[in-house]
């Protein structure tokens, strides 16, 4: 290990907060900037925008290949509820625990080279030591034997993990979404998809299939290699800061939606974005697609005065049966109207990230 | 042509008989009969002897299919009702040797289970010759309490099993056998609009 490393991002304390009840979760000013804000120019537009995963701007969400913030303990506990409510939340077909071993190595070697003061990874053989820190966790067992570990590989790592993950085998000439943990997801169930394939997966997402644009990032995935990890950022927006806006539970977060008043819309409406990073595994030949999910809130948005100018037009933009699918249309004017009070009219500087 | 663009839902291409099958098992559902009626010119009586046919009448308008299907002269079995017949097609699974092929016809409801069981076998998806006969009633699993629903027709409806209000998402799981029902009136309890009667 490098010992000359220094991360500019680089988490030593994490906050005690929740994402249900009392919603106690907001980013420290610190934090704010770290946020990767998914729009690099004024004008909403649909595109793949697949870009290699490679270490990013120091400070950002994207200094690191697995970002890990003030949020994970936060976001590990209410992982944890969510499991204990619905267990169907982890999914894992029999052939796919090759990949599971792939992606505990995977998580586990990024995130100790990112953090070393968090996470240490000791590998003599197939004897491995992985000590969290954060978590209290330090357990040796032997990789690639299931039963030295007290979970499945992929629960046991995707519990020691901010964001979802699903894993895909590769076959026939596609992608298969045959194992995951997803605990945070935009309105989608891992229950009801796994087992499907890429394009039967994305069914219910409108006017991208016309445009071609599964056909192509499929055709692009298929060739993914070892090493190269590629990345996107996708965003919708959320009432209250809730993880789980599963569709399992829509009943109890669907009303949040009538809830937006033009008065609360900077502590209520959040932005929230997922960086989606897909990693070709070594020995299985499968995918690990990671989808780390962030949230802020309008009146922390606005204090970084180009995303504050921005997101306005960029919300004006969106097609309306994009805002239907995203949830959006019941709130999304009263939220422009607030923005715009933000927004001065002043041009932006390209890219997505602050002045 | 009904749900030519649901990427999620199946083709059923229409029955065909593979001449190469060292065995052919029909599992037909109601007006499925019909599939397997319509193509009787092309059972010789090299495909009838190893032929099965398992059909159960539930659908079928009050028409059962009985007669005309024993005529044909394969083996022949009747169920009272679907789930006897799941049962015997398993059993039937479990004692088929490579060259067998599995013909489905019937509801997708029907067809969808029928996969199931064929998968639990191993069988590929893909190798299973379906036809969509009868109604176009869909299977529905409730998104929230899991349970599944049989014979829907209309949109919105009410879950048997926890009572939530259900629109059908035009999504479909192979491994569930069913479309995904996700409560309709979540954002606003009672905003319920009047059923359509959309899958009849």
């Amino acid at each position: 290990m490098d010992t000359a490393y220094s991360a500019t991002h680089r988490p030593e304390t994490f906050r005690d907060e929740t994402f249900r009840g009392d919603f106690s979760y907001a980013n420290s000013p610190g934090n704010i900037r770290h946020f990767p804000f998914p729009f690099h120019e004024d004008h909403y537009r649909y595109s793949v925008n697949i870009e290699p995963h490679v270490p990013g701007l120091p400070g950002s969400a994207f200094e690191h290949l697995i970002d890990v913030d003030e949020h994970y303990l936060a976001e590990m506990a209410d992982r944890a509820q969510v499991l204990a409510e619905d267990p169907l939340r982890y999914q894992a077909l029999p052939h796919m625990m090759l990949a599971q071993w792939d992606t505990l190595e995977l998580l586990m070697e990024e995130q100790a080279r990112a953090y070393p003061h968090l996470f240490t990874l000791e590998r003599n053989g197939d004897q491995w030591r992985w000590i969290n820190r954060p978590l209290g966790i330090d357990d040796t067992f032997t990789f690639g034997d299931p039963s030295t570990l007290p979970r499945e590989p992929l629960d046991y790592i995707c519990r020691q993990t901010q964001g979802d993950i699903a894993l895909m085998d590769q076959r026939e000439g596609n992608l298969w979404m045959d194992a995951g943990m997803i605990t945070a997801q935009a309105d989608w169930s891992l229950d009801f998809d796994v087992g499907m394939n890429f394009h039967e997966w994305h069914a219910p997402v409108p006017l991208a299939p016309q445009m071609g644009v599964f056909d192509r990032a499929l055709k692009y995935l298929l060739n993914l290699q070892v090493g190269k990890p590629v990345r996107r950022l996708n965003w919708t927006m959320t009432i209250n800061p809730r993880l789980d806006t599963s569709p399992e539970t829509y009943p109890k977060w669907g009303p949040d939606r009538t809830t937006v008043t033009p008065e609360n819309v900077g502590q209520k409406v959040h932005l929230r974005v997922e960086l989606q990073s897909l990693w070709r595994l070594p020995r299985s030949n499968g995918m690990l697609f990671v989808i780390r999910g962030y949230m802020m809130r309008m009146d922390e948005v606005v204090t970084v005065p180009k995303w504050g100018r921005r997101l306005p037009r960029v919300l004006e933009s969106l097609p309306p049966e994009l805002a239907e699918y995203k949830g959006l249309s019941r709130y999304r004017q009263t939220t422009i109207d607030w923005l715009k009070r933000h927004d001065d009219g002043a041009p932006t500087s390209p890219g997505i990230f602050p002045d | 042509m009904q749900g030519a663009t649901i990427r999620s839902r199946p083709v059923y291409p229409g029955l065909a008989i593979a001449p190469l099958a060292r065995r052919h098992i029909f599992a037909l559902e109601g007006e499925g009969a019909g599939a397997l009626l319509d193509i009787a010119g092309d059972l010789t009586p090299e495909v009838l002897g190893r032929s099965q046919i398992l059909y159960v009448a539930r659908g079928s308008l009050g028409v059962g299919h009985h007669g005309a299907l024993q005529t044909l002269g394969a083996a022949f079995w009747a169920a009272p009702t679907v789930q006897p017949l799941l049962g015997r097609l398993d059993v039937e699974l479990s004692r088929s040797h490579m060259g067998t092929r599995l013909y489905l016809a019937g509801t997708e409801g029907f067809i969808g289970q029928a996969m199931q069981v064929a998968a639990a076998h191993g069988i590929d998806p893909a190798s299973v010759i379906t036809e969509h006969r009868g109604s176009r009633a869909r299977r529905v699993q409730c998104v929230h309490c899991k349970g599944v629903t049989e014979g829907v027709t209309a949109s919105p409806f009410t879950c048997g099993h926890c009572g939530l209000n259900l629109y059908v998402r035009d999504h479909y799981s192979r491994r569930l056998g069913a479309f995904q029902g996700v409560n309709i009136d979540a954002e606003e309890p009672g905003a319920v609009p009047p059923p359509e009667e959309l899958y009849l």
